[in-house]
């Protein structure tokens, strides 16, 4: 699996894409930083970007990763690897030199504004991990669909789909559900309703550690009472761990039983 | 070598392999033929392992291939369609294929007669399709197993390449190797191989020497006897 991995991620890091994606990330922390003048602004407008950016790169990327290398993927089929080897080790593969490309372009721009003398450090360090692991379950969510769906094209559209489901419509419904039944004690619901979208949940993380929950009003107090502690926090990285596992576990259950 | 028993598989509705049944001895060259759509590919797919058989059982080298990947180490094969990751360069290629089976020093003859040299830094992108053809064979044959597996090796390539393409594959079968191939240029099947395998809607229509098809089908050459099991069958 090292050695696949290694392959591909040499592959990525060589290909214009992975050079795109981190110049963008470099361009936007330093307008960023630019504009906010300001460390802690900055990382606040960075996640709303990063929160629904990264997820999206990351989908498009697995999936066209996956349809593109497919041949290829056929030629280490007869080798003498295992399947499950050849898979992870590309899904890895795309989700480090897109983790890389994303902590590299965003971190260069902070480290030169001063982000070691800063006490945004800590934030920033959790935009990054949040991001990392957005990478992760994306990459491996796209793998999944990608490894489903023979046919490119409904490929690209369910990933799409998926991208749109959770950073945006699940939101939506979310909010509807919240409305609709404001008669009732919703903390609970909406709490578990977080924890169920890996978006929200990196979202939430962020916000209520940048000290800005005063502004989500009483629900904010009932979230911070969860994630501000650290049961809530080792909670929150549980299920982030948990959302990455199982794509990864049925990326190799499906390529163990498919027919290329 | 090789036995097949009983092998079925079906994609969604169609039923491609209906029971084959074949035993390939070792050393020799062995061609499957026939037509569209009649199983070639999905035969050979199951022989690697990149197809998993509905029913049946596969051996290889008397090993039972299910579940294992540790037997594809006495396979060479040569893909139909050569796609490889653009970003690499030709001999980054082959240094992984190496990396990832073993240590060979075979490449260097290889290359050299397939004339890859200028080629050996480009990117493999930026190769055309009967170059890409050329480092596929490179790396089909750079490593010694004793059964080597071909699907269409003929396409792209140009006369020369042919030849010399023909030249190995005998080169190989004089070591005692067992090879399969398949294909859809009828005058090199009947060029190179020793024995056919004919595949007709997923079953084995016949297997033996050209000469026995000839006589079997009362044909004068090897393309009218092909055509005639074809029209007589009405596939």
């Amino acid at each position: 699996m090292l050695k696949i991995l290694k392959y591909s991620f040499y592959d990525l890091m060589r290909s214009r894409w992975s050079y795109v994606y981190f110049a963008f990330y470099l361009l936007l922390g330093v307008v960023l930083l630019f504009l906010n003048n300001d460390l802690s602004k900055a990382v606040i407008t960075l996640m709303n970007v990063i929160i629904v950016l990264v997820p999206l790169i990351g989908t498009i990327f697995g999936v066209m990763y996956y349809y593109n290398s497919k041949e290829f993927t056929e030629l280490l089929l007869a080798q003498p690897l295992k399947r499950p080897s050849i898979f992870l080790g590309q899904y890895l593969g795309v989700a480090l030199s897109l983790s890389m490309s994303l902590i590299l372009g965003l971190g260069i721009p902070f480290v030169f504004y001063g982000l070691f003398k800063s006490g945004a450090i800590w934030d920033f360090s959790l935009l990054l991990i949040t991001g990392v692991f957005l990478t992760l379950i994306f990459t491996a969510l796209a793998f999944n669909i990608a490894l489903s769906n023979e046919n490119k094209i409904k490929g690209f559209g369910y990933a799409i789909l998926l991208w749109l489901l959770l950073a945006i419509i699940y939101d939506g419904v979310f909010l509807m559900t919240l409305i609709l039944f404001e008669d009732y004690p919703l903390d609970k619901l909406s709490l578990v309703g977080t924890m169920l979208n890996p978006i929200d949940l990196s979202r939430t993380l962020i916000l209520l550690k940048l000290d800005i929950s005063a502004l989500l009003g009483y629900t904010g107090a009932v979230f911070k009472q969860f994630f501000g502690t650290n049961f809530g926090l080792i909670v929150s990285f549980s299920v982030l761990v948990v959302w990455v596992m199982l794509p990864v576990w049925r990326i190799v259950f499906k390529s163990k039983k498919k027919d290329f | 070598m090789v036995s097949i028993e009983n092998l079925h598989k079906k994609f969604g509705k169609n039923q491609v392999l209906k029971g084959v049944d074949l035993s390939i001895n070792e050393g020799g060259i062995f061609a499957v033929l026939g037509p569209n759509g009649s199983g070639k590919t999905t035969l050979i797919k199951s022989v690697l392992g990149m197809v998993i058989p509905d029913k049946g059982t596969i051996e290889v080298q008397g090993n039972n291939i299910n579940k294992s990947s540790e037997y594809r180490h006495k396979i060479d094969y040569l893909p139909q369609i050569a796609n490889f990751p653009s970003n690499l360069k030709v001999k980054e290629l082959i240094k992984m294929i190496k990396d990832l089976r073993k240590p060979t020093n075979e490449e260097i003859h290889l290359i050299e007669l397939f004339k890859l040299e200028p080629f050996l830094d480009k990117k493999l992108g930026n190769l055309s399709g009967g170059t890409k053809q050329k480092v596929n064979i490179v790396l089909t044959f750079m490593f010694d197993s004793p059964l080597i597996i071909l699907d269409e090796p003929t396409s792209g390539l140009d006369p020369i390449s042919l030849i010399r393409l023909k030249d190995l594959i005998q080169a190989e079968k004089a070591k005692g190797k067992t090879i399969l191939i398949t294909s859809h240029i009828m005058s090199f099947v009947e060029e190179v191989s020793d024995e056919i395998v004919f595949l007709l809607e997923g079953k084995i229509y016949f297997k033996g020497t050209i000469q026995d098809l000839k006589t079997k089908t009362k044909q004068p050459d090897f393309d009218h006897a092909i055509a005639s099991i074809l029209t007589n069958n009405h596939a």
